[in-house]
């Protein structure tokens, strides 16, 4: 699970960057992307003997960003973990990272890709793969940080005394460590990015619409076309694609690293994968599994990487270590102060104050729609995930389907919405809403599901023989032994709740256009129509208001859950 | 004898806290390893044996003097010395083969070399079969020896043994300190030295050629005792016996003579900065029953109690250190005797045990005697717990004064003299409701 090991001060420093940074690339975009000019509209068909086609880009797509994150993680989880200075900076940052609404960026960095090259299908290819990436990266570097941090002393210990390099001590020890955790959140993430495909392959720029080849913009034409077998078709190609790479790819993992883990596993069954059997029984992958041991081994123990260097004398280093200290403080200050001044000349100059109070006011509405949301959600899915965790055989089998549903992209649901508000004409503003929780309220549900899993039997069994039931035994067992769980489910959820905001209150179908109202709209609206100030406004304010709740409510809750409630 | 294999000189070792005090941890720690002999570190829990042990391997820095190897200062690992760990501290990723390979990857060995080494090794300690199989696999006896596989493959010259046994049930301890007794005696190892840490009293008989005995508060060697009885050894031995006897002895004589210890009693007079032993009140009080029973009838050898008890040091004497502070009983020579408010204790009820337990408590501890005087002279009878804190961070270091607080207010809320609320963190008098 997540931790949140920050101090205070250091939210602040990495806020100011975070925004300074995003008005400088959108800034440096807007006027170089106005000379933009990509004449030739990518066809796309609808035609289902496409999909396997584009379904293959998608995930080329996707996997080519998981590569990326991990790349990331590795590097930038490691800095953080192994230097104090790097890590009081980047981990603010990364989460909030983590708690920014990242769609709103999506805008911001095709306008750097595609000025990065210009007239070339490059630019937008990496802005999409781009998108995906900063959907998967955050969780996945803050859980390899985490597991860097909680490496047993002792298992440090024995790599030192065997004066295992630094390369070498990665390979052996941390990352194999951190292993379970970054494959979870992997998994993960590989949910969140079909929401960013969909809205990442077909983007208007500037009143021009790229389109990739790929599900997201078959999508997005069906969409515009009102296609509803088109959109069928869509549905079971994703369900086919993502049972491919769980069947292939993530459950034999996710069986082999289970295999060796050191803690029990509290599950009663293990984890099965007819893939890593087959792996494991046939002559023709075994031999394939030695080659790539030997692989690793050459790969782990590459010579240049093999010695420890000696270390330096500790007087010299003492200087140095103080000075790059002063100067790194320098730094931090510097860039801090730049990121302010800069927001406040490309952002504050260009908006007036009644377009401040406006974005603060459908904000609010925003912010209330996401909580009532949360509210129902919960409703409905502790308890059903309470039952479901009390019966593990149905867990085992559930969680394959939670997952399929928590990577089912929202987008694919607007036909039915739009259909039904129109056909019925009913409230725009309260029957969207269900469209921001639908992928978001899955962690509700598979968080509530592990917390019921880990309630020690004993004390199942000791509220079973005082004849505890009903109400009481909600009360005094089932609500308290899951809240810790609960807690960091529903925070997640209220992440994706604000993220898909801006793409769920907004709903085309073919000539249908619905806006509620909120910051989600605005926030689309003022995109698609190219206003560079009222964008950043509309993103900076939710940032704000993600990160003002989630100190005021969420973090205190989540204190209050680990130091009463943790079992 | 020629100049020795490691030198420790004047090391000295304290864990700094942000603006409290500095915790003393070890002071000027002075001994020598020659070659062909098995040295045991003695000690209480606390005493900071294991702390020295990572300093002679060069994985903690020590505060001041210094380890010499070969006349080398030791500041990092080094090739030569290698360690076993208390919890095997295998890899579980790793295959028992893959395990013992570790440090041979480290020191740039071919693949085949490392590969016939390796099995080598695991012939050696006895696993020959396990070598495809994971550490989980393994039960805990096994995954040491893969610990010691590991260690000898480098081919050390010292051997660092942290507790080694004492994850282990009693059976396979003794079987693996056999194992190893027969390694090292046949010389089917080429290892010139081992130190082992222990807090086993009879462990350290059994291995032994120099027992270095660790005192605590700060630690350093406070005696040694040189063990000629030839290998192997019979624990039902008398000559073994009456070694045990000393190193008993040894470990409960008090670290400093005081002057009042000689005139008027035997007893430990403590003060406020007085570090409470970790000790559960149901410990306590099955231990005075014991020694009240028939079957010792208020006085017994602590060695026989230990053993009857399955009680190692670590358990033991906080206990009797505790029932010292209370005068509950007394120690001499390795004795343990009830006093006379000690069977008075033991034969009591519950409600008259707390009675007692609350008179001494107010009698013979300050902390707690403080603790009940502030609250009666506060007006609301409530004090919060960082204001005791505050009283003994003058005497403690803070985390330590953290966990004197700890196990002072469970004493005093059993035997009722305050109450304390977890949520807020307030001492007060009156019961919650």
């Amino acid at each position: 699970m997540r931790d949140w090991p920050i101090p205070n001060a250091w939210d602040m420093v990495a806020l100011a960057l975070v925004l300074g940074v995003i008005v400088v690339l959108g800034w440096t975009a807007h006027s170089m992307g106005s000379s933009y000019h990509m004449d030739q509209s990518l066809p796309i068909s609808l035609e289902a003997s496409y999909l396997p086609y584009y379904a293959l880009r998608s995930v080329l797509r996707m996997f080519i960003a998981l590569g990326c994150a991990l790349l990331f993680a590795f590097i930038v989880g490691t800095l953080a973990a192994k230097s104090r200075q790097a890590e009081r900076l980047i981990i603010p940052l990364i989460d909030m990272m983590q708690s920014v609404p990242v769609l709103g960026f999506l805008s911001i960095s095709v306008m750097v890709f595609m000025a990065l090259f210009p007239g070339n299908l490059l630019g937008p290819e990496c802005a999409a793969i781009f998108a995906i990436f900063t959907a998967q990266v955050w969780n996945i570097t803050l859980s390899f940080y985490q597991s860097l941090k909680t490496v047993p002393e002792d298992l440090k210990e024995a790599a030192a005394i065997f004066q295992l390099s630094a390369w070498q001590r990665f390979w052996r020890l941390e990352v194999p460590f951190a292993m379970p955790g970054l494959l979870w959140n992997t998994m993960m993430s590989m949910s969140a990015s079909w929401v960013f495909l969909v809205a990442s392959e077909a983007i208007s720029v500037a009143n021009h619409t790229i389109t990739l080849p790929g599900l997201g913009s078959y999508i997005h034409l069906a969409t515009l076309e009102a296609n509803g077998s088109a959109i069928a078709h869509v549905i079971v190609t994703m369900f086919i694609v993502i049972a491919i790479y769980d069947q292939l790819l993530f459950r034999p993992l996710v069986a082999w690293v289970e295999k060796f883990q050191a803690q029990e596993s509290m599950q009663e069954i293990e984890s099965e994968s007819w893939m890593l059997d087959l792996f494991q029984r046939t002559a023709f992958f075994l031999r394939m599994g030695q080659f790539f041991k030997i692989v690793g081994d050459r790969w782990v123990n590459f010579p240049l990487f093999r010695k420890n260097r000696r270390r330096l004398a500790v007087q010299i280093n003492s200087f140095l270590h103080q000075f790059s200290m002063v100067a790194w403080n320098i730094i931090i200050v510097a860039a801090v102060v730049l990121a302010v001044y800069l927001i406040f000349k490309f952002v504050v100059q260009f908006v007036t104050w009644d377009e401040v109070r406006y974005t603060l006011y459908v904000g609010l509405i925003t912010a209330i729609r996401v909580l009532i949301l949360i509210a129902l959600s919960s409703l409905v899915w502790v308890p059903v995930g309470v039952w479901i965790g009390l019966h593990p055989k149905w867990s085992q089998a559930i969680q394959p389907i939670i997952q399929f549903l928590a990577a089912f992209p929202a987008n694919l649901l607007f036909p039915i919405v739009a259909f039904f508000i129109v056909r019925y004409h009913l409230n725009v503003n309260i029957w969207t809403s269900p469209l921001m929780i639908l992928g978001a309220q899955w962690y509700i549900l598979f968080n509530v599901i592990a917390g019921a899993t880990a309630l020690p039997k004993n004390l199942k069994q000791a509220a079973s023989t005082l004849n505890v039931t009903g109400w009481l035994w909600w009360k005094r067992l089932a609500l308290p032994g899951i809240f810790p769980y609960y807690i960091t489910g529903a925070i997640t959820a209220a992440g994706g709740a604000w993220n898909m905001s801006i793409v769920a209150e907004v709903v085309d179908w073919g000539q249908v256009h619905l806006h509620a109202t909120g910051l989600g709209a605005y926030i689309a609206r003022v995109f698609n129509q190219g206003e560079f100030h009222q964008l950043a406004l509309g993103i900076i304010v939710m940032s704000l208001y993600v990160l003002v709740i989630n100190r005021f409510v969420w973090r205190p809750l989540y204190k209050l859950a680990e130091e009463r409630f943790r079992l | 004898m020629n100049t020795p294999l490691i030198q420790i000189k004047n090391v000295k070792k304290s864990f700094k806290k942000r603006r409290r005090q500095e915790l003393l941890v070890l002071n000027d720690v002075n001994f020598n390893l020659h070659d062909n002999e098995i040295v045991v570190l003695l000690g209480k829990s606390g005493s900071g044996k294991s702390t020295l042990l990572r300093i002679i391997a060069g994985l903690v820095e020590p505060t001041a003097g210094e380890v010499l190897y070969h006349g080398e200062p030791i500041v990092e690992p080094v090739n030569g010395l290698t360690m076993v760990f208390q919890h095997f501290a295998l890899l579980p990723w790793l295959t028992v083969l893959a395990n013992v390979e570790l440090g041979l990857e480290a020191q740039g060995v071919e693949r085949e070399e490392r590969r016939k080494r390796a099995l080598e090794a695991i012939d050696t300690v006895g696993l020959d079969g396990f070598e495809s199989a994971y550490p989980k696999e393994l039960s805990g006896g096994m995954q040491q020896r893969v610990g010691i596989a590991r260690a000898l493959v480098v081919n050390p010259e010292v051997l660092l043994m942290d507790e080694p046994f004492s994850a282990l049930d009693v059976l396979t301890a003794d079987n693996l300190r056999n194992d190893l007794l027969d390694m090292w005696r046949t010389k089917k190892i080429g290892i010139k030295t081992i130190l082992m840490v222990t807090h086993n009293i009879e462990e350290a008989a059994f291995l032994a050629d120099r027992i270095l005995m660790i005192a605590t508060d700060p630690g350093f060697v406070k005696s040694e005792i040189s063990v000629d009885l030839p290998h192997p050894r019979n624990a039902q031995d008398p000559h073994f016996r009456k070694l045990v006897d000393q190193i008993y002895t040894v470990m409960t004589q008090p670290e400093q003579p005081k002057a009042e210890f000689e005139t008027r009693i035997k007893y430990k007079t403590i003060d406020m900065g007085y570090r409470l032993p970790e000790v559960d009140i149901s410990e306590l009080t099955g231990f005075v029953e014991t020694l009240d029973s028939s079957e010792y009838g208020g006085t017994a050898d602590l060695p026989e109690m230990a053993e009857a008890l399955h009680l190692d040091v670590d358990d033991l004497f906080p206990i009797t250190e505790a029932l010292e502070i209370l005068r509950f009983a007394y120690v001499s020579g390795g004795d343990i005797e009830l006093t006379q408010s000690g069977r008075q204790f033991s034969r009591a009820d519950i409600l008259e045990r707390k009675k007692l337990f609350a008179t001494h408590l107010m009698k013979y501890v300050p902390l707690i005697r403080h603790i009940r005087e502030t609250l009666d002279a506060v007006s609301e009878h409530s004090i919060s717990e960082e204001q005791f804190l505050k009283v003994l961070g003058e005497h403690l270091s803070e985390q330590a004064a953290e966990e004197v607080l700890k196990r002072t207010i469970v004493w005093g809320r059993y035997a009722e003299i305050f109450a304390y609320d977890f949520h807020t963190g307030m001492l007060s008098l009156e019961n919650p409701e």
